[in-house]
């Protein structure tokens, strides 16, 4: 596979690069919940993903060959089906970092109080 | 249906599920229009990867603009279909409120302050 073959992955990958590190640096409680993670991204990815195997079956878009990895299922590429796991969970950590910055008193609260479970 | 005419309603039952559904009202939240405004602009970078490099290609016939691909202008904004802007509306909307919700059906949110003003409680 040539590098442009990537080039879907790239952007995914470029969406968890970005959000991961907001675990660590916000002590965000989210991966530590992977129930609560799992179930949102089953029940938010499922409806999204008819959504889209109607799509591409009616032809409203299309994938470039050269751009994805060849894997297809249901003729959707992978990196595709990824999607609607990696842009959920980019989501909720923007969402819970943000809720920790607004959260009252935030920034004077020693950070270990968070782990407190 | 057009991809048009379904972000529409993909817009309106995701703001219906949070409003009336679910009750997490975050669309009323500053938190959560915060986070979207943070995405939105990940996201029209994200998304004009996958449509400006022709990663992802749309029907003419299913979008408000043409298909040719443009920065801005000919209903695209940084050369994605301005329909992509409803489809991440929907999709992490939808998200947060999943989250949320299930959030306060096994209580891991009961680590809120409980002294929580009530006009911080709708965040």
């Amino acid at each position: 596979m040539s590098v442009p073959h990537w080039s879907y992955v790239a952007m995914l990958a470029f969406c968890l690069v970005g959000t991961l590190p907001l675990v660590p640096a916000f002590r965000l409680r989210v991966l530590r919940q992977p129930t609560r993670l799992l179930l949102t991204v089953v029940a938010v990815g499922s409806p999204f993903l008819v959504w889209d195997l109607y799509a591409t079956r009616s032809g409203h878009w299309r994938f470039d060959a050269a751009q994805t990895l060849p894997w297809r299922v249901a003729g959707l590429p992978l990196e595709e089906i990824a999607f609607f796991v990696v842009i959920p969970l980019v989501a909720v950590l923007t969402y819970e970092a943000v809720r920790v910055v607004r959260r009252p008193g935030a920034a004077r609260r020693p950070p270990q109080r968070r782990e407190v479970r | 249906m057009t991809y048009t005419a379904i972000t529409v309603v993909a817009v309106l039952a995701a703001v219906a599920l949070d409003r009336w559904a679910a009750r997490t009202r975050l669309t009323t939240s500053g938190t959560w229009w915060a986070s979207y405004g943070i995405i939105v602009v990940f996201q029209l970078l994200t998304n004009g990867w996958l449509t400006g490099r022709g990663i992802v290609r749309y029907d003419p016939d299913a979008i408000l603009g043409s298909g040719t691909v443009t920065l801005v202008g000919d209903g695209r904004l940084v050369y994605a279909p301005v329909e992509d802007l409803a489809f991440g509306f929907a999709l992490v909307l939808t998200t947060c409120v999943a989250w949320v919700w299930l959030g306060r059906r096994s209580n891991e949110e009961s680590g809120e302050p409980a002294a929580e003003p009530a006009s911080e409680r709708k965040e």
